[in-house]
This record gives structure tokens, C-alpha cells and sequence, in this order.
């Protein structure tokens, strides 16, 4: 039994290495946060999106002025003590609607990647595992979904809803449509990437261990293609929030007079405006920029941290 | 020797060619054809042939990674091929398979523990925690890891150590049975030697039959109780090791066995050089598949499909010809 033990030693333990038992042994999470902050550009965009959702989450108690307050004696006004981004052609304050236009921004944002990371992947993944009609079927959905034009399906459903619901309903409305008709691109990489996934050797063997379906998919196939998922879903806050911009500007998003970063640039769009009150429209687009680049970087960062080759 | 285990009788894969768009079927592959074998308990039985031979696929098919298509296959007297999924559970835990490829067998992105845990949580015989931990550090220690290895991805590994962790996750169910599909074919002949003792010791310690897969005769003959030959999808010979090495009937034996370098180089060797090609299995010659390049051919090989007899002492053959 003694010389069998001998035997088994694996072949690359030594005196050196015995030492490295001692040493703490790293949880893949752990692992994972330990990289993600060995990023610097990454953790820099981590702190500024951080200032900014919290600035935006608790612009009611970092402003004195409320965002719909109407005072048409101090209309247009350059910024000052009292209004320290100036005040609109309603006599609002600029800044308290920038900070609040953020909230509708960020929703928007996120809740539409995740509405498009959940469809996407559940149907890429469904779609590259079992294969066959089901792929087949499902893979025409998407060309369906891929199919609506944009915009003209956008000014459509806003011309026939957009009248009868509330401001708020409508940004929600904005976010499922912007949700529904992204997934079909996240969903075809996902699809692609679990075809070829599928017939490696580690998905036989966990059939072989009897894993269910549902659990091979979910544990062995999606976690490798996590990287793909995780930029595009990063690409998709930002390419959302910009939509939403688009949207608002061209008076179909977001109604006022609730702000948003996009319908508050859509006010500032007169030549004099742009020319001699920049106070008004580059707050917002700077933070649309900040907001979109910091997203970016996270999302490098993190797509790095998870992969436990790099 | 003791019971058998796992009996294998005419078993079929064939795999449909398809054409068009509409994928008409034209044609079959026969990659296993009416292979029958039985296996006893605590023995390793050998499967050699060239590439291309069916090896592999009998090994897949007989676990049902692959739907057979013919063919009867029983573990412990119960049939496998038609078994409910239920039960088709409960044999997981009893026959497991070591892959060729230490590399695409594992997935990148889970560590060890969790490789070697993932079967022993959704058989429902552990709950995540420490418990779970120790026995796969007890699993791990068995196939020659050490507890430091537990939080590692496979990358992480030398290709032999990545072997050992493709054996520990076939290990952690306790299988009685282990297909070995060419587990050594991928590694170092240095780290080959590690691995195959790992096979033997673990069957030493545990009892465990394996039908190891290779195209290695020096291998199969030190691990392997008994051996199988296979050519183009049907087995040729199967016997005792000792009987197929030193008494080969079969004339594909005889060739094959030839083969084997001899670490003398000037030694003279009878070497049978075969000739012509491997026929494709998808249009099989007719009645012996061998007549085509065998050198003892004659008329009833041509027309008739030799059976697979008994010449005594388990000493099974399928030639027309041999006594």
C-alpha cells in the first residue's frame, strides 16, 4: 500500500510546491474580483458610473429645485449661484432636470439589455443545443425579429399608444420595444458559439454523468460564451441609452415634461441655443458620453475578470 | 473468473449519410457492425484497430451517448439501450467514460471541484458544502491531485494532470464500469506510464472493469485482461491476451500484431505488409469485410459473412478459415 501511494503522487508535486498548500486557496469568485481590480481603467469607469447613479438615484436631495417647477420671471437665465446650470425657457432649473433626466437614461439602459440578454441568450441557447427543427424554428423568429425596421415600427406604436398612456408608461414602453428588438443579434452569436460548444468532449462527458439538458446548457454551454454575452450587453446599455436620446429628441421617447438626457439636448437644439447657452445641452451629453464610455470599460474589464484564461 | 458484468450482443451504429436539402437519406455508415462482447467484473478488456475502426463509437454507443441502432446491450442483466430515463440515471453511476482529449473534455470555465462535484450534486448524493468538498478532495487524492488543486481550471494543468482529473470525474460516481477511450493516446509516453498505472491501481483498489480503447498493442497488452481486435466496424478476434499475442488466428490479427516495433532494430522480423486500402465503411466489401486485402483469401470469403465462433476457450474468431 506504501509504494502505491508513491505511485498516485501527481507528477509535478515537490518540496517547492508543498509550501503553495499552505497558501490561501482562491474561490473563482474571489479570483474573479481580484482581477476585475487589477484593471485600472476598468475600476477608474467603476468609480464615475458609481458618482453618477448615485448622483442620479439621490438628485432629490442634491437638488434645492424642483425638476417641474414652473417660474416664468427667470426664464433662460446663464448659470449662477442659485441655478448653477442656468434655467430653461420655462424658468426650470437646469440642473435638478439633468440629474433627474438620468433616472429615465439608466432605466431605460438597463432594462433593456437585461429584457435582451434573457431573450437572447435563452433562445441562442435553446436554439445551438438542441438543434435540429427547434433550432430551425427558432432562428426564423429571429430573422422575423430582425426584420422590423426600426424606426418606422418605433413612430408607429408611439403614434397609436403614445396618446393614450401616461409619460412613465411610456418610458416603460420604450424599453420593451428597445429590449425585444435587440436580442435577435445577441441571440444568433450565442446560437453559433453553442453549435460549436456542443461538440466538444466536456458535453458528451457530462451526458455521460448523467447532467440534465437544461443544467449542460445552463452550466457548461452559456458560461463559455459569457465573454460574447457580456460585451454585447454592455454595448447594449449604452447603444440603449443612446436610442432613448435619439427617441426623445425626435419628440417619440420619452414626453415631457419628463426630462431625459436625450429630450433635454431635443430642447436645446435651436441655433441660439447651441451657440450661446452650451450650459443647457453639454451637461446631458457629456453625461450620456461619461455614462456610455464607463459601461464600455466595465464591461472590458469585466469580460477579462471572467475568463479564467486571462 | 468472476460474473459478467456488461454484455453486448450484436450491437449496430450506423450513421446516415444525407444529401440535398431536404436530407434524403443515401446511404449508412456502418461504423459498428453487429459487435458482441460481454465484459466480467474487476477485468479490463483491450479494443484495438486502426482509425476509423469503430472503437470509439462501440464505446459511445454502448453507454448511450449515442442512439444504437440495432443491437442489445446488458449491465448487470439489465438492458441499457431501452432503459426509461430513470434508470437510465441510476446506470450513469455505474459506467462512466475517460475521454481521448484531455483538452476539449474538460470545461474551461469550471475548476476542478466543481468538474469533479457537479455528477455527485445532481444525482443527489451530496449537497454543496464541506462534505462534498472532502470526498472530492478524497477523489482527487485517489487519482493523484492534491487538495490545492480544487480551486485550478483545467488550463491551469499539465495535459497528464488534466488525464487525472478526466479519471477522477469518472471516478467520483463510483462506477463499476469505465469505458477508457484512448486515454493515453493524447499524452507524453512518460505520462502515459502515470496514467495507465493510475488505471491499474484504481481497478486493483476499487474493482472496476474497463473496456479500454486504444490503438496502442503495447498498452493494451500490459493493462488488459483480454482483448478485442476490431476492423471496419466488426469485431475479429477476441480472446484471452495471452492467446491473441502469442496464437493470433485471425489473419488482420496476425498483420496488425506485426506491426508492433521491436526495440532490436536488427533483429529480423516476418513483417505482413497489408495490401491495398482500408474499404470505406460506408460500402463494406461483401461476405468476409477482410477478403479484400487478406492473403489466405478464397471463394467463401467473398460470398459469405464469417460468423464470430467460439474455437475453445473463449477464443472467438470470425474467419472462414481459421482452426
Amino acid at each position: 500500500m506504501a509504494e502505491k501511494n508513491i505511485d498516485l503522487k501527481p507528477d509535478n508535486i515537490n518540496v517547492e510546491e508543498k509550501s503553495e498548500i499552505e497558501q490561501e486557496i482562491l474561490t473563482p469568485w474571489k479570483l474573479i474580483r481580484r482581477k476585475f481590480l487589477k484593471r485600472k481603467p476598468s475600476v477608474v469607469a467603476l468609480i464615475i458610473l458609481g458618482i453618477i447613479i448615485l448622483a442620479v438615484i439621490l438628485a432629490p436631495l442634491l437638488t434645492v429645485h424642483d425638476p417641474y417647477e414652473l417660474n416664468m420671471t427667470n426664464t433662460n437665465q446663464p448659470p449662477s449661484r442659485e441655478h448653477k446650470l442656468g434655467t430653461d425657457e420655462l424658468g426650470r432649473d437646469n440642473l435638478s432636470r439633468v440629474l433627474h433626466g438620468g433616472k429615465v437614461a439608466l432605466q431605460v439602459g438597463i432594462f433593456a439589455v437585461v429584457i435582451e440578454v434573457i431573450l437572447g441568450t435563452l433562445i441562442g441557447g435553446i436554439a445551438g443545443y438542441y438543434g435540429g427543427w427547434v433550432d430551425n424554428i427558432l432562428m426564423r423568429i429571429t430573422e422575423v425579429f430582425m426584420s422590423f425596421p426600426f424606426l418606422p415600427l418605433v413612430i408607429t406604436i408611439s403614434a397609436v399608444v403614445g396618446v393614450r398612456i401616461s409619460p412613465e408608461q411610456k418610458m416603460y414602453l420604450v424599453m420593451v420595444i428597445l429590449g425585444v428588438l435587440s436580442w435577435p443579434g445577441l441571440a444568433r452569436i450565442v446560437r453559433g458559439q453553442i453549435l460549436s460548444l456542443r461538440e466538444q468532449e466536456f458535453v458528451l462527458a457530462a451526458k455521460a454523468l448523467g447532467i440534465r439538458n437544461t443544467k449542460i446548457i445552463w452550466r457548461h454551454l452559456i458560461p463559455n460564451t459569457v465573454g460574447y454575452i457580456v460585451v454585447n450587453a454592455t454595448i447594449g446599455v449604452a447603444s440603449a441609452i443612446l436610442q432613448e436620446s435619439a427617441l426623445s429628441f425626435l419628440g417619440l421617447g420619452v414626453a415631457p415634461p419628463v426630462p431625459t438626457w436625450g429630450n433635454l439636448i431635443q430642447y436645446a437644439r435651436d441655433m441660439y441655443n447651441l451657440q450661446h447657452r452650451p450650459w443647457l445641452w453639454i451637461p446631458p451629453g457629456l453625461l450620456i458620453f461619461a455614462t456610455v464610455m464607463c459601461i464600455n470599460l466595465i464591461g472590458d474589464g469585466l469580460r477579462d475578470a471572467i475568463d479564467p484564461k486571462s | 473468473m468472476s460474473e459478467v458484468l456488461l454484455e453486448v450482443n450484436n450491437l449496430k451504429k450506423y450513421f446516415p449519410i444525407t444529401r440535398g436539402f431536404i436530407k434524403s437519406k443515401v446511404g449508412d455508415v456502418k461504423a459498428v457492425d453487429d459487435v458482441s462482447l460481454f465484459i466480467k467484473e474487476g477485468e479490463t478488456l483491450g479494443i484495438v484497430g486502426e482509425s476509423g475502426c469503430g472503437k470509439s463509437t462501440l464505446g459511445r454507443t454502448l453507454l448511450r451517448l449515442y442512439d444504437a441502432t440495432a443491437g442489445e446491450v446488458r449491465f448487470r442483466g439489465k438492458d441499457v439501450l431501452n432503459a426509461p430515463k430513470d434508470q437510465i440515471k441510476e446506470l450513469r453511476k455505474e459506467m462512466q467514460i475517460v475521454f481521448q482529449d484531455p483538452y476539449s473534455s474538460l470545461n474551461p470555465r469550471m475548476t476542478v471541484s466543481q468538474i469533479v462535484g457537479e455528477a455527485l450534486v445532481e444525482h443527489g448524493l451530496y449537497r454543496k458544502g464541506k462534505e462534498l468538498d472532502d470526498y472530492v478532495v478524497e477523489i482527487m487524492n485517489k487519482c493523484g491531485l492534491a487538495r490545492y488543486h480544487m480551486n485550478r481550471y483545467p488550463h491551469e494543468f499539465s495535459g497528464g494532470q488534466r488525464q487525472r482529473i478526466g479519471v477522477a470525474r469518472a471516478l467520483a460516481l463510483s462506477p463499476s464500469f469505465i469505458v477508457a477511450d484512448e486515454p493515453v493516446s493524447a499524452l507524453d509516453v512518460s505520462i502515459q506510464s502515470q496514467v495507465i498505472n493510475l488505471f491499474t491501481d484504481l481497478q486493483r483498489e476499487l474493482n472496476i472493469s474497463y473496456m479500454f480503447i486504444s490503438h496502442d498493442l503495447g498498452v493494451v497488452r500490459y493493462i488488459s485482461h483480454r482483448v478485442g481486435v476490431m476492423y471496419l466496424g466488426s469485431m475479429v478476434e477476441l480472446a484471452d491476451k495471452n492467446a491473441l499475442f502469442d496464437n493470433s488466428k485471425h489473419p488482420y490479427t496476425q498483420a496488425l500484431l506485426s506491426a508492433i516495433p521491436h526495440p532490436d532494430p536488427t533483429m529480423k522480423r516476418d513483417r505482413i505488409i497489408l495490401e491495398g486500402d482500408i474499404p470505406s465503411p460506408a460500402n463494406p466489401p461483401s461476405g468476409c469485410k477482410f477478403h479484400t486485402r487478406c492473403m489466405y483469401v478464397e471463394d467463401i470469403c467473398r460470398e459469405e459473412v464469417p460468423e464470430f465462433r467460439d474455437l475453445g476457450g473463449e477464443h472467438f474468431v470470425a474467419c472462414h478459415l481459421a482452426k
